[in-house]
């Protein structure tokens, strides 16, 4: 951190013990931080994950923007030279499938359903997760009891059967319903989480300091306890995304998820199966190495994350 | 055992603020129940400071706690007892009536300076949220008296300290943003459990006279809670000595410390060390602070105690008076012991009280 050095103030300081020296100029120099601009500072310090959220922002501009600026239409079949797709070129830079559909449009449009996916059952996986947890750590009693064997039950269930299952009754491979199956099946791991969080900070010096001059239960709980559990939250929130991108691609790859009509990371997957024995590798390695880079630079912000937000880490 | 005469259910006299009643307060735990407080009562007038001491565990925390209803129910149950507080009983307070009361009429400081505010929150916010939730004040407005009150405290650059963060400021910084926040809605009564113990002792001197000073600037009444007596002697008017749940011994901080009654608190002033004590062994009360879950039967403070004669054991001892109402001990040796039993000393050094005092003021060179 560098300090800036104020003469007069060197001067003051001149005649004191090295110890008082270094507080006081610390003192000096630190500009009042909030917890969020301490964490992002906590966080540029971690090169990885800068690279990881580098890469995942660039990820989320392509599923936004990429299947508006790319020349070809992913549900065109205009037939391939070769049986089994064409090998990358100029024309198609990742190659085609036995199609004759530009890989490189596959990925970029599977991308939009993969982060919307891995995105949007994160946040309602994250919802769920802090109310029910919110609620059953800080009120306790019989309402902790019946919400946290809920949540046992959730843990006790082989979910992959159920995503299965769920996906071919109610979703028919429509992205949405997808994303709500994912996301009401994640939510459990925040809720224990938070419930945890909201357990140990209940006890918090602060919290009975709060109720001492008379702030009121709510505000107790949104405003002192919930800013200080949120940081785990976040990084869960990370690796539930990460984890619900590669198990959207694997529930497509077993035909249970999206459409086969529609491109996802895992259908092209799927698909490229045939091909892999006529040794037409870039049909399943450009899908798999999205899903791949992906999830790793979403592991990676997770990871930074938790340094950054755990306040015991110090600059 | 009464302190003043007064008549269960009866509001104190006016120029009492707070009047604690017989007050009982158990924690049911698994192992069973913990008589924390037991029939502890005492008074503070307004604008009065009074110190509680006793070491750790003997129910002075519990006390406080219970005053300002801040105990978990459960485990904590209050069993019995009438806190009077400003006119009313405030056990008969509902939790959302002791929302008006906590902060606004009675503040709290806490011993732990660098864990009792919210690290997410910048320290003007805190004062802010408390002024807010008391006074009808814009935001703005009490920001305003949220600066006043850093000011108040002696905290340099009072508007711009207002927008930090607790991690930003030193442990003797955060003691005084917790005081400032204590009293920004200025209370009657002021609460400090422990609230030097956590710091350095250069810093518990500013404090203290920290204390000192704003309670007679703002007149509040203070309810000081430590253990150490040296802190005690400066700041206070009163004491009230607990052992064990207990009230042993009360009196002005001058009766008290220069001449104890009870001979726990002839322990506690015993054991601090002084300079004309060098080089010889500090005197420590023998044996440790009782089992909860098993308090001995009779006087507490018997299998510690150097004097005890043979009622100690068997009868508690009242809190007594000697000669006024505000000096009272619980002892024995002070009280005319029941069924005509002698003072016929039974264990330890046994030697009545004078007597042993003597013989230590001999061996000190």
């Amino acid at each position: 951190m560098a300090i800036p050095t104020d003469p007069a103030l060197a001067g003051g300081l001149a005649g004191r013990a090295p110890a008082d020296v270094a507080t006081a100029d610390v003192e000096v120099a630190l500009e009042s931080l909030g917890q969020w601009q301490l964490a992002w500072r906590r966080f540029k310090r971690h090169r990885m994950a800068l690279v990881g959220l580098g890469f995942f922002s660039f990820m989320v501009l392509v599923a936004i923007f990429g299947p508006i600026v790319l020349p070809y239409n992913p549900l065109n079949i205009p037939g391939a030279q070769q049986p089994g797709g064409d090998p990358p070129s100029l024309q198609h830079l990742f190659g085609t499938d036995d199609t004759g559909r530009d890989v490189f449009t596959m990925v970029v449009n599977g991308a939009r359903i993969s982060v919307a996916v891995g995105g949007f059952s994160m946040l309602i996986a994250g919802m769920v997760g802090v109310l029910v947890g919110a609620i059953s750590g800080y009120f306790g009693g019989w309402i902790d009891n019946v919400l946290m064997r809920i949540v046992d039950t959730f843990f006790a269930i082989p979910l992959l059967f159920v995503i299965l299952v769920a996906a071919r009754f109610f979703g028919e491979g429509q992205v949405s319903s997808l994303i709500l199956i994912f996301g009401l099946l994640s939510w459990p791991l925040i809720a224990r989480l938070v419930r945890a969080s909201f357990l140990s900070l209940r006890e918090a010096d602060f919290v009975e300091a709060a109720r001492a001059v008379g702030v009121k239960d709510a505000r107790i709980t949104f405003r002192h306890i919930l800013p200080n559990a949120i940081g785990p939250v976040i990084v869960a929130m990370t690796l539930i995304m990460a984890s619900n991108i590669v198990l959207e691609a694997f529930v497509s790859y077993l035909n249970f998820g999206i459409s086969p009509d529609q491109t996802s990371w895992g259908n092209a997957l799927a698909n490229a199966q045939s091909a892999l024995g006529l040794g037409n590798w870039w049909w399943a390695f450009f899908p798999g190495m999205a899903i791949a880079v992906t999830v790793m630079s979403i592991n990676f912000v997770g990871d930074g994350l938790r340094d950054a937000l755990d306040p015991r880490t110090r600059l | 055992m009464p302190h003043l005469p007064q008549t269960p259910g009866e509001p104190p006299p006016p120029d009492v603020l707070l009047d604690v009643r017989d007050l009982r307060t158990y924690f049911h735990v698994m192992d069973g129940t913990v008589p924390a407080v037991d029939g502890v009562s005492f008074q503070v007038r307004r604008g009065e400071t009074l110190g509680v001491v006793g070491e750790s565990g003997c129910g002075k925390s519990v006390t406080a706690l219970t005053i300002m209803r801040l105990i978990e129910t459960p485990p904590g149950e209050i069993v019995s007892g009438e806190i009077w507080f400003d006119g009313r009983d405030v056990l008969q307070l509902s939790q959302d009536e002791m929302l008006q009361v906590r902060g606004a009429e009675m503040a709290m400081i806490f011993q732990e300076p660098m864990t009792s505010l919210n690290p997410v929150l910048t320290v003007g916010d805190q004062i802010v949220e408390a002024v807010v939730a008391h006074k009808k004040l814009s935001r703005k407005a009490a920001w305003d008296r949220a600066i006043e009150m850093l000011r108040l405290v002696g905290i340099p650059e009072a508007p711009r300290r207002a927008r930090q963060y607790p991690h930003e400021m030193s442990g003797g910084m955060r003691q005084r943003v917790m005081i400032a926040l204590a009293l920004s809605c200025d209370p009657k009564l002021l609460i400090a459990d422990e609230p030097t113990t956590a710091l350095d002792v250069t810093i518990q001197a500013q404090i203290l006279e920290l204390i000192r000073r704003v309670q007679a600037e703002t007149g509040t009444a203070l309810l000081l809670i430590t253990h150490d007596l040296g802190v005690v002697a400066e700041t206070v008017q009163r004491v009230v000595v607990m052992y064990a749940g207990k009230v042993v011994e009360t009196g002005s901080v001058q009766e008290v410390l220069q001449d104890p009654k009870h001979p726990y608190t002839e322990g506690l002033l015993a054991s601090i060390p002084s300079k004309g004590m060098r080089g010889t062994r500090l005197n420590v009360i023998k044996g440790s602070v009782p089992n909860p879950f098993r308090m001995p039967v009779g006087c507490r403070f018997h299998p510690r105690c150097p004097y005890a004669f043979d009622p100690c054991p068997d009868h508690e001892p009242p809190l007594d008076e000697l000669g006024r109402p505000e000096r009272r001990v619980a002892c024995w040796l002070h009280t005319t012991p029941p069924f005509g039993l002698e003072h016929r000393p039974r264990y330890g050094t046994a030697t009545p009280l004078p007597v042993a005092r003597a013989a230590a003021a001999e061996q000190v060179p």
